[in-house]
Order: C-alpha cells, then sequence, then structure tokens
C-alpha cells in the first residue's frame, strides 16, 4: 500500500545494525570525502568547545581593565606624601582650612599655600613628572576621597586627577591582549564556519549522488525482474520506494550524520573537559542533568507511540476518503451518507486524540531542555560557589563550568534526534535493497542462438508444454499445436480464463515448466529474451502510452525511423486525420487526462506495432469504451496488422473468430479445445454454449 | 486565512488567548532569566559574597525556569487541543461538503485534489497554527521586548545587532528567493520521476516486449539527473545557510565585546561599570533579538504555504452546491415509471448542449436501452435520474413526480444505481453487496446470497477463502474487473428498487456471462423497470425500447427490429458489431 504522504513515522527496522552496515558499504565510493568531513565534523565541533574558554578570557581582560590600578595610586600617595615631609603636610592642612584655629581665608593660610607650592619639588614616577601644583591637586582629592571611599564619587574623583597622575592610575584594558584572543576567535570563528561549510557541501553532494546512483539502480533492477514480480507487489509499493524511501536516506544522510558525529564530540569532549577542570563540579553537572534526561527518554518513546498511532490514524483516515470521494456517486445513489458521515466522524475523532497527544508530547521536549540547562547552571554555582569559599577551587573553573554545562546539555537531544532519523534511514534502506536483492531473471550470456527476424519464416510449435504459475499448480498441461506461417489464431474463453497467460508464454515472460516452444524449429530456451521479443509484435487491450509526443510515442525505442514512415504507419491504421486536427502534429504532447479516446490510443500503439515489423504479433481486441466508428477502424488496422504474420489474436469479435485458422479455447487458465470454428460447434462442447450465448433471447 | 479562522469555536478562542497570555508572561520569565544569571556571576564573582545571597538567586533563577517550563508546557497542551480540534472540525466541514455536492462540483475541482484538500492542507494550516500559537506569538515579543531591553545602552553596539539582523534578513531573503522556486519545480520534478517509474512499471510487458529497457532506462536517467541537479543546488543553498547564521551570531558576539573594549578604555571612570554591565546585556540580548528575527523570518517562510492551503479549504467550503433537496416523501400514483419531457442538458460553464430536447417514458417493468457513440450523452442522460445533474431545461419524472421535489434519499430509495466503473469499498464481500440505506432496514443474509447469485458471482464469492466475509482491499484490488462489476451489480439487486439504472454495467463480462445474468436478472425482477446505457447490440437486442443517441439528440426510439429497418446509425452501429447473418438470426 502506498504510504501517505506529510510527516514519516519514524519506523523501526527489522536489522538496524546490518542495514547501516550495508548502507555504509554502499557509500564507499565516497569514503574518503565522507570520513574528510566528518573529521571536519569532529574538528568543528572541538573549536566549539574552545571558544567560550577564550571568551572568558576575554570578558576577564575587559574585567580588569576596569579598575583603577590601586597599587600605583598607593604608591603615588606614598611618594608625594614622602616629598611633602612634615612641614609641607603641616602647611598643606593649614592651607586647605583643616586646622581650626587658622581661618581659611586668613593671610597665614595664604602664606601656608604659598610656601607649600614653592617648597616642593617635582616628581618623578615610572618616567612621568608629576608637578607640585599636580601633587597639591592630588592631596586635595584623596582627602575628599578618604571621606567618601567606595561611592561613586571616589570613581568621579579619579576623573578629576591631574593628568600626570591620571596618566599612572588610570585603569587600562590590555588592549593588546584583547586585539591578540579577538584576533584569535575570529580566526576560531572563521575555520568553524568554514569547516561547517565543507561539512555540509560535501555531504549534500554525497547523499544526493548516492540517491541519484539508488535511484538509477532501482530502475535498471526493474528490467532484470521477472514478470512474477509484478503481479505480486504493487506498483505504488515499487514507487514508494523509488521516491519516499529515497528521499528519506538522502535526507538523513545529509542531516544526521555530521550532526551525530559533531554532538558526540561535543557532548564526549565536554564531558571529558569537565572531569579533567574538576570532577566534584562534573559529577554536579551531569548528576543535575540526569534527571532531566530520564524524563526527555520517557517523553520520547511515549510520544513516539502517538506519533505511529498518528500516523496510522492519518493513513486510514486517507483511505477512506479517497475511497469516499471517488465513490461519491454510488455513496449518494445508496442513501450511504449517514453511514459515511458516522464512520468518518469516527476516525476524525481517533486523529484528533493522536494528534493532539503526540503534538503535545513532541512539543515537550523543547522547553524541559531549556529547563534543564537553567537548572545545570544554577546548580554549577551554588556548588562552585561552595568549593570556591573552602578555596577548592577558583572563580574561572565555575566560569568554565557554566558554559560546559550548555555544551553538555544541547547535544544529548540531537543525538537523540539523529537516532532516531537513523532508525527511519535504516529501515527505508532496508526496504530499498530488499528491492535490489530480489532475484533477477535468469542468465543468458551462454546463449549464442539467434534468430534474425528478416529471414523467419514465422512458423511456431508448442510441444507439450506445461507451466503452472505456482510451483505446485500446472495450468497449462501437455499442450501441443503447430502453427504454420501466416496462419491466424484466436484465442477465446470467458473473462479471467488465463488469455494472457499465452501472451506470457510466447513473448517468454515467464518460463515453461517443462516442453518446448519451437520458432522454426529453434527452441525459444536457446534464444535470449531479447531476440524473442524481436520476432514479435505485440499490442495489448490497456494501451500503454506515456507522457510525450505522439511521434516519441509511435518511434518509441526506434532511432531511424523518419516522419514520413511515421505518417505512412498512421495513414495505414487511419489515424492521420485525427493526429492532423491535433495541435502540433506529431508534436503534440500526449499526457493523462487527454482528449485523446480510448479507441484512438489503441490506433496509435498498433500504429507503433507497424513501425516494429516482425513476422509475428500478438494482438488484444479491445472490448468497450469504443465508439462505433473507432472501433470499424481499429477493426480495420488489425487486419491490416494481421496480414503476412502468424497472428495470435485475444479474441472479441465473432468474426475475427469465424475467420481464425484455429481457435484455442480457455477456460480457468486451461486450453479446453481447439479447432477452427465449425470443427467446434459441431463438437457442441463449451465453445458452442459461449457462441450461442449472445443469441439468447432474455426473459 | 482569517476567513478560515471564523471557524474556530468560542472555546477554541478561548484556549488561544489563554496562550498568547501564557506565552507573555513566559517570555518575560525567559528574559528576566538571564537577570538573575548575571547577578549569580557577580555574586560568586565577588569576593566575600554570602551563600545565602547565590542559594536566594539561585532559588529565583530555579524558579523562573521553572515558571517558564509550565507555562510553556500549559500554551504547549492548549496549542495542540486548539490545532487539532480545529483540523478536525475543517476536515468534517469539508467532507460533510463534500458529500453534498453533487458529480459537477467533484468534477469542478477532481476527486484527487478534493482528497488532497481534506487532508494535507488541512494540515498544513493545523501546522501553523499548532506552531504559530507557540513560535508566532512568541517570536515577536520576544523580538520587541528583547529589543526594548538593549535600546538606549550604547548606539555603537544597537547599530551592531541591526546591521546582524539586516544581513541575516538578507541572507535568508535571498535564498529564499532562489530557492523556493525551485522547491516547485523539485516537486514537479518528484512528480514526473514518479510518472516515469509508473509508466515503466504499468507498460512493463510492452517495454520488455520491444526491447525498449534501454530506452526506458535512459529516460529514467535523464529526469533523475535533473532532479538531482535540482535538488543538490537547493540544498547546498542551504549548507550555506547554516553557517552563515553562525557566522553572524559569532561576529554579533565578538563585535560586541571588541566595540565594548574600545568604549570602555575611552570611557571615564564613572562610565566604565555601565558600560561594561550594558555589554553583557547586550551580548545575551543581542542573541535573543537575532534569535527571534530568525524565528520571524521562518514564520514569513511557513504562512505562504498555509496561505495556500487555506485559500485552497475556503474554496471548497464555499462552493455552492447546485442539487439541493426537495421536501416529497409520500407516495406515489405511478410506481417504476420515468419519464423525460423535452429534457436538454449542458454543464454550468458550457456553450454546447450535450443533450438537446430528449423526450420518452417508460412504464412499471419494461427495459429501455440507449446505445450512441461515446460522447453521444448516453451516460450524461441517465444521470439525470438519480439526479448527479440537474436537467437545464425540461423536466425528468420518477414515478409521475419531477425528481427535484423528492427529498434525495426518497429519490435513491427508489433506484438502484450501477455505474460504469465498479465501485469497491475496504470491508467484506456481503457488506459491499448490503452496503447503503434504502429506507427498509438491513439487508437480510439470504438476500444477500440470493443477489449476488442473481449476479452471477456466487462461483467465485465461494472460491474465496472465507466466501460471502471474504475481505475486499480498498479499492477492491483483490478482485478482478469483471468480479467487481458482479459484486456491484449485486448491490443492486440486494436494494430491491423499482427502477434499475445500468450506465454501461455490463462491460467486463463475456457474452455468456453477460446474458445468463441477464436472463437471471429478469426472472428476479419482473416488476423492476431496467435503464441501460451499453455498447454491445447483444447487451440490448432484447430491451422493450431502445433509444439511439448521436451527439446529444434521439435519432431513433423503437425495437431492435425496428430500428435495423428505419435507423441508420442504429444500422451502422449494428453491423459494425454482428453480420448480417447474424442480425437477422437474433
Amino acid at each position: 500500500m502506498p504510504r501517505p504522504g506529510g510527516a514519516r513515522v519514524q519506523e523501526k527496522s527489522k536489522d538496524f545494525k546490518n542495514s547501516m552496515l550495508r548502507l555504509i558499504k554502499n557509500l564507499s565510493p565516497w569514503k574518503v570525502i565522507m570520513v574528510i568531513a566528518l573529521i571536519l565534523a569532529m574538528i568543528s565541533a572541538i573549536l566549539s568547545l574552545i571558544a567560550p574558554d577564550k571568551l572568558s578570557v576575554l570578558t576577564d581582560t575587559i574585567t580588569a581593565g576596569i579598575s583603577p590600578d590601586v597599587e600605583k595610586l598607593t604608591e603615588v600617595g606614598q611618594k608625594i606624601t614622602d616629598n611633602l615631609g612634615e612641614a609641607g603636610q603641616q602647611s598643606f592642612t593649614i592651607c586647605n582650612g583643616m586646622v581650626p584655629e587658622v581661618d581659611e581665608k586668613s593671610d597665614v593660610a595664604k602664606q601656608a599655600c604659598e610656601n607649600l607650592e614653592k617648597n616642593l619639588t617635582d616628581i618623578e614616577i615610572d618616567g612621568v613628572t608629576i608637578s607640585a601644583k599636580d601633587q597639591i591637586k592630588f592631596m586635595e582629592l584623596t582627602m575628599e576621597m578618604g571621606d567618601e571611599a567606595e561611592s561613586e564619587r571616589s570613581l568621579e574623583l579619579i576623573d578629576e586627577l591631574p593628568d600626570s597622575i591620571y596618566e599612572l592610575v588610570k585603569p587600562s584594558i590590555d588592549m593588546d591582549k584583547v586585539k591578540d584572543i579577538a584576533i584569535f576567535m575570529a580566526g576560531l570563528y572563521l575555520v568553524s564556519v568554514l569547516f561547517n561549510f565543507i561539512v555540509g557541501f560535501s555531504l549534500t553532494t554525497v547523499s544526493n549522488r548516492f540517491a541519484n546512483i539508488l535511484r538509477d539502480n532501482i530502475s535498471k533492477k526493474v528490467n532484470k525482474l521477472p514478470l512474477k514480480y509484478f503481479d505480486n507487489h504493487e506498483i505504488g509499493d515499487v514507487l514508494s520506494r523509488v521516491t519516499n524511501d529515497v528521499d528519506m536516506i538522502a535526507q538523513n544522510l545529509n542531516n544526521s550524520l555530521a550532526t551525530l558525529v559533531s554532538s558526540v564530540t561535543l557532548f564526549l569532549g565536554s564531558i571529558f573537559m569537565m572531569f579533567v577542570t574538576n570532577w566534584i563540579m562534573a559529577l554536579t553537572a551531569i548528576l543535575s542533568s540526569i534527571l532531566g534526561f530520564v524524563l526527555m527518554f520517557a517523553i520520547m518513546s511515549k510520544s513516539q507511540k502517538y506519533f505511529n498511532e498518528k500516523q496510522e490514524a492519518l493513513g486510514e483516515m486517507n483511505g477512506y476518503i479517497e475511497e469516499m470521494y471517488s465513490g461519491h456517486n454510488v455513496v449518494k445513489a445508496y442513501n450511504g451518507e449517514k453511514e459515511a458521515l458516522a464512520e468518518f466522524t469516527g476516525l476524525n475523532e481517533e486523529l484528533y486524540q493522536t494528534n493532539r497527544k503526540s503534538q503535545f508530547l513532541s512539543g515537550l521536549m523543547h522547553p524541559i531542555m531549556g529547563f534543564i540547562g537553567n537548572f545545570g547552571y544554577v546548580m554549577v554555582c551554588i556548588v562552585g560557589a561552595i568549593l570556591t569559599m573552602n578555596d577548592v577551587i577558583s572563580f574561572g573553573v565555575i566560569v568554565a563550568f557554566m558554559i560546559y554545562v550548555r555544551l553538555f546539555t544541547n547535544p544529548l537531544s540531537q543525538i537523540a534526534q539523529a537516532m532516531a532519523s537513523l532508525q527511519s534511514t535504516a529501515a527505508a534502506s532496508e526496504r530499498v535493497f530488499e528491492f535490489l536483492d530480489e532475484k533477477e531473471m535468469s542468465n543468458q550470456k551462454d546463449m549464442k542462438k539467434k534468430l534474425n527476424k528478416s529471414h523467419v519464416k514465422g512458423e511456431i510449435e508448442f510441444k507439450n508444454v506445461k507451466f503452472g504459475y505456482d510451483a505446485g499448480r500446472t495450468i497449462i498441461k501437455n499442450f501441443s499445436v503447430k502453427v504454420k506461417p501466416g496462419q491466424k489464431i484466436a484465442i477465446v474463453g470467458p473473462t479471467g480464463a488465463g488469455k494472457t497467460t499465452m501472451v506470457n508464454l510466447l513473448m517468454k515472460f515467464y518460463e515453461i515448466n517443462n516442453g518446448q516452444i519451437l520458432i522454426d524449429g529453434v527452441s525459444t530456451s536457446e534464444l535470449t529474451r531479447e531476440n524473442v521479443h524481436e520476432l514479435f509484435i505485440m499490442v495489448l487491450q490497456d494501451t500503454w502510452l506515456f507522457e510525450g509526443t505522439v511521434r516519441d510515442n509511435i518511434k518509441f525505442n526506434k532511432e531511424d525511423v523518419t516522419d514520413r514512415e511515421i505518417w505512412e504507419a498512421l495513414r495505414t491504421v487511419g489515424v492521420d486525420h485525427f493526429v492532423k486536427t491535433l495541435p502540433g502534429g506529431l508534436d503534440y504532447v500526449i499526457s493523462d487526462n487527454d482528449t485523446v479516446s480510448q479507441g484512438q490510443k489503441q490506433l496509435l500503439t498498433i500504429a507503433r506495432g507497424m513501425i516494429e515489423d516482425a513476422p509475428f504479433l500478438i494482438l488484444d481486441e479491445a472490448t468497450s469504451n469504443v465508439d462505433t466508428r473507432t472501433e470499424e477502424l481499429v477493426q480495420k488496422a488489425m487486419d491490416k496488422l494481421t496480414e503476412g504474420r502468424t497472428s495470435f489474436i485475444i479474441a472479441h469479435r465473432l468474426s475475427t473468430i469465424k475467420n481464425a485458422d484455429l481457435i484455442l479455447v480457455m477456460n480457468e487458465g486451461n486450453i479446453i479445445e481447439q479447432g477452427s470454428h465449425d470443427e467446434l460447434m459441431k463438437k457442441g462442447g463449451f465453445y458452442e454454449k459461449l457462441y450461442n450465448s449472445q443469441f439468447e433471447k432474455v426473459g | 486565512m482569517i476567513k478560515l479562522f471564523r471557524n474556530l469555536t468560542k472555546r477554541e478562542i478561548f484556549y488561544a488567548i489563554v496562550c498568547i497570555l501564557l506565552i507573555v508572561v513566559q517570555v518575560w520569565l525567559e528574559l528576566t532569566i538571564p537577570d538573575y544569571m548575571s547577578e549569580i556571576t557577580r555574586l560568586v564573582q565577588t569576593e566575600g559574597s554570602h551563600m545565602s545571597d547565590i542559594l536566594r538567586e539561585g532559588t529565583y533563577m530555579v524558579g523562573c525556569a521553572l515558571a517558564s517550563l509550565v507555562c510553556s508546557i500549559i500554551v504547549g497542551y492548549f496549542a495542540a487541543r486548539v490545532a487539532s480540534s480545529f483540523s478536525a472540525t475543517i476536515r468534517k466541514k469539508i467532507f460533510v461538503k463534500v458529500e453534498n455536492m453533487g458529480i459537477a462540483e467533484i468534477k469542478k475541482f477532481s476527486t484527487s485534489s478534493l482528497i488532497t484538500r481534506t487532508t494535507n492542507d488541512v494540515t498544513q494550516v493545523e501546522m501553523l497554527i499548532g506552531m504559530g500559537l507557540q513560535v508566532f506569538i512568541k517570536a515577536p515579543i520576544m523580538a520587541i521586548w528583547a529589543v526594548m531591553k538593549i535600546l538606549n545602552k550604547g548606539l555603537e553596539w544597537s547599530i551592531l545587532t541591526a546591521c546582524c539582523v539586516a544581513i541575516l534578513l538578507f541572507v535568508v531573503g535571498t535564498l529564499m528567493a532562489i530557492v523556493l522556486p525551485r522547491f516547485r519545480k523539485v516537486q514537479k520534478l518528484i512528480d514526473r520521476i514518479n510518472g516515469v517509474m509508473r509508466e515503466n512499471l504499468s507498460g512493463i510487458r510492452v517495454i520488455r516486449a520491444f526491447n525498449a529497457e534501454k530506452y526506458q532506462t535512459n529516460k529514467f536517467k535523464a529526469v533523475n539527473d535533473e532532479l538531482t541537479d535540482m535538488q543538490m543546488f537547493n540544498q547546498r543553498c542551504f549548507s550555506i545557510m547554516n553557517p552563515v547564521m553562525n557566522l553572524i551570531m559569532y561576529i554579533l558576539t565578538l563585535g560586541i565585546y571588541i566595540i565594548g573594549a574600545f568604549l570602555i578604555q575611552e570611557a571615564g571612570m564613572l562610565d566604565k561599570i555601565t558600560l561594561f554591565s550594558n555589554m553583557v546585556v547586550f551580548s545575551s540580548y543581542g542573541m535573543q533579538v537575532i534569535m527571534s528575527f530568525l524565528m520571524l523570518a521562518l514564520i514569513f517562510m511557513m504562512v505562504p504555504r498555509a496561505q495556500i492551503s487555506a485559500q485552497r479549504i475556503n474554496e471548497v467550503l464555499d462552493e455552492e452546491i447546485s442539487i439541493l433537496d426537495g421536501t416529497f416523501e409520500g407516495k406515489t400514483k405511478e410506481i417504476g415509471t420515468v419519464e423525460f419531457k423535452n429534457v436538454s442538458f449542458k454543464y454550468p460553464d458550457a456553450d454546447d448542449y450535450i443533450l438537446k430536447n430528449i423526450s420518452f417514458k417508460v412504464n412499471r417493468g419494461e427495459t429501455i436501452a440507449f446505445i450512441g457513440s461515446t460522447g453521444s450523452g448516453k451516460s450524461t442522460l441517465i444521470n439525470l435520474v438519480p439526479r448527479f445533474y440537474d436537467a437545464t431545461e425540461g423536466e425528468v419524472l420518477v414515478d409521475g413526480v419531477n425528481v427535484k421535489e423528492y427529498t434525495q434519499e426518497a429519490l435513491h430509495n427508489k433506484l438502484g444505481y450501477v455505474p460504469q466503473k465498479a465501485v469497491m469499498f475496504t470491508g467484506t464481500v456481503a457488506s459491499n453487496v448490503s452496503y447503503g440505506d434504502n429506507g427498509r432496514g438491513e439487508v437480510s443474509r439470504k438476500k444477500i446470497e440470493e443477489a449476488i447469485k442473481i449476479a452471477q458471482g456466487e462461483d467465485f464469492v465461494l472460491k474465496m477463502d472465507k466466501q460471502y466475509d471474504s475481505h475486499i482491499a480498498r479499492g477492491g484490488t483483490n478482485v478482478s474487473g469483471g468480479q467487481k462489476q458482479r459484486l456491484a451489480i449485486a448491490r443492486a439487486i440486494a436494494r430491491d428498487p423499482e427502477i434499475y439504472i445500468f450506465d454501461d454495467s455490463f462491460s467486463a463480462l463475456d457474452y455468456k456471462t453477460d446474458s445468463v445474468l441477464r436472463k437471471e436478472l429478469k426472472k428476479y425482477t419482473k416488476d423492476a423497470t431496467s435503464i441501460i446505457v451499453a455498447q454491445r447490440i447483444g447487451t440490448i437486442i432484447n430491451a422493450d425500447k431502445i433509444v439511439v443517441l448521436d451527439e446529444g439528440e434521439c435519432v431513433g426510439i423503437g425495437t431492435h427490429k425496428e430500428l435495423l429497418k428505419n435507423c441508420s446509425v442504429y444500422k451502422e452501429i449494428a453491423l459494425s458489431q454482428l453480420s448480417k447473418e447474424e442480425l437477422e438470426d437474433a
């Protein structure tokens, strides 16, 4: 059954390990590029383990540049105090009005100020000369600062320091270091981005090429399988392998492989880094996440269940709707609407429930992951703080762990998702490989004999032929008949009598179990299938035209056919007028829903047979859906086709049957009578009844 | 889209509002968490801070995270509920609508399109609502809120962030512009590859007979290569996306720090601290801004698809139904009669009439047959009886009452219709034969068996593994065409109708089965009227009345013998199928 579209169920594979191994083996033409890509993914993951570390160093460097150089400040203070000496200090206090007895505005104070400035010598610290004025200013500011230490004002005061001193104590970020780190990180990021791009690009290429080859192999395989396979398998099944399954393999290879590799690297890498840094912290981080992971996996397996149920419900719904819509006229005419609605409501309710549950549960993953991350963060901080206070670790360790926790929790959910999608990849590749492994038709390399179709006389003989589709059930038992060149053989029988079996045997679509079919005395078992096919023109009832121009449909795989020959064939068949009326004539593209009627299609397939030209003809007459005038044309065309050829006709028209040289009457798979019309009528058996039934008066 | 949302129930709207409110709370909580984070970082960093402070802030932060988790769980619960109940409602509405449609409307949309509209399109809209109630609402709130947090915290950083957002939108936009049209092409190519493969499989006998395997393989290869190239191009474009996104985020982070370093270096002592804390804020919120714009961009990619789906759904829901129910359910004076009075028919949008001025009457127990070439209007004509279409002009009377006056149920209870293409439903042989409702209660087992026997199906049904209870697969794929047709006929027989309608229903049967079936049927339904459309002269040769149609016009009414004499079209048809002698024998 073709699987419905939309989100696919993540199917479980039957044998995950072997399917994956097989898949990897099949990828071996690209092994170099894939190994390189995966290594690059790994390196890129390792780089992203390093980057946060560097970022925290960068933060530290900037932080270090915010606070003023307190040591320098103390040093400067000390030097200036020394320079002032006892006298100087006294003068300073008086000058600034800090001695209660002396008024600030008094002459004594003014004198002290002057003395102070005069007596002070310049000092030099680290090559910077500090003038007397600056020294006094510094002293003044220090006095003020003393009262309001650590307040905002103190910071402002630093800004007011005389330039010379400010130069010495001002906070300074180590810009060279910042630059170095920035360049290093930029390089790191660029490399990581570049690697990521290369990984993505090359895996995309590989997976698409791989899908291309898989599809080609499937298409080639179709030609190597015995027809029996297609009798037992639905077209939809093969189609879904070509598109859905191959697509799934390509998509998942593309996405999950790189994700898996880099996530595992990140996961293991962060665990490694954590344990190397500090084992207590590492345990804290891991333990605090474990609860979350357990919860997550529980939800995932549960939501998987609902997803499968939902997919099933959706499939059922699809099927039911299809049935109801396409059988709409019957539903209406039989008053089946109420019943249909009741059934639909039931399916709809089921779909609603499973839909709701699966959506809800799958939506939980993301928030839970977020919570685990935050929870881990807090736990690391708390345990880290305790350890720092007991001097077990430094602050930097905590910062590092804050990042490790994130790096540790994120990849796990990605690994889980990648694993799930690899599961469905395995299931899909199982189906593809299963098809590619199907038993092929027998080898025919040793067959050297070849009949040239222009020299074949057209004699065919069945000699004690036995055949059955299944090993246990023989349906054609010991059938013998000899057909002379140019004879007409009609195959008749009620619906389902097995008339196509004859076609299958003549065309060597199936191998006979016993006996021989001889063409001009040569057994077909000694001829290749291609050689046998060459000798026959086959026109079947279910007209097979493909989407393409009229010309392509008629010349099909024959290359050297001129338009004149095509028109000739069309004229013989009698559809030249019709083709001329089509827009574009021979270039008209035939498609499925078209104005070309069933009968006209049949005529075109007959024209195709004309072009083919071979000594034998197999012809399946149309039974229905052809209007009378076209039917007449078809009849004439078929008669033309049988001229000069040994013909096997699955006949529905009595005129054909009566004119046949030999009639094979089939019922329930067997050939039960054979002979000419008159002989069989005389015999008064199955055929006679069959023939007369159409003239019986009813009622 | 908005029009479609009018189908939301009050309760769903209430849930949606709850979702929106909770999302606001959630965004607030999520944006508060970084504050606690930096507070904790500061406390850990500062020497001499108390353990109790860290514990307190830690508890707050975990509390916020937990509250946000609870919020998103509730939002998820309601969003899933709203989305799936909304889609269930819409699906049901479409289904009911389609059930009520006439053939004309169904043809207009085509069955397969109606199926995808009921399933895929609804799923598209459902996904948008489910995601929308979470991401759609969250992303803009998040974006605005995060922008507000960083506003006025530094022009240089703001410019950098704005640049990053601009680059991001540019890259996403360009990629979309390149890739989206190609996506449609990929879809078409996938259809084509499916088509070629289907062609290979359905024509496998012909292909082998012509030794054209190589030809077909090459054809497949050409499409396959084209598909691969197109898909590879698309995916390669997308493989640029991820690294570029990363690069933008890296640039932003690193840029904020470098700009920060310079700004702090230049700033006065007092501003340094403020700048530093602003920088930390920026580095976390800037990322939030980028992420929310990325989310917004993704939403804008999703909306157009859902929009198209919504339109397609609305088209179905808005379609006007042309066949409206009548009210008549009572008893009729006549029984088993069908009369056409000057009936003409054309499709609503067509210029030409398919049927022109047809009149005839058939009485109880009679058989009337219609013959003519394809396109002569035979099937259309009998489709007027069960009101699959309504006559454009004239009247169609069943039992003397115009078909438009009946309730459809009452009308259909009189009819036993067998379509051209036999329809089977998943179930058993018995459930298929007893299908539907004829207003007279359930069909008995005996009746089912009898109907199958008359329809010449007993032989093959008894050979099936569980006889009457044998499984019928979806679409009836496990029974042959002839068997399906016989079961479809049995279905009509089991209904015990006054009037049988056979729309070329014997085409898959061989002559013998065909004639035996009709003989048995005639015996069983002496009083029932039969309307037959056929291609084969043999099928209708014994009808009481034969109507010959040619291009929508009635060119002859009479018995086989009469028509042979005086109707040239009939004669032509007859001679194409049987020889002169055979015709005379008959």
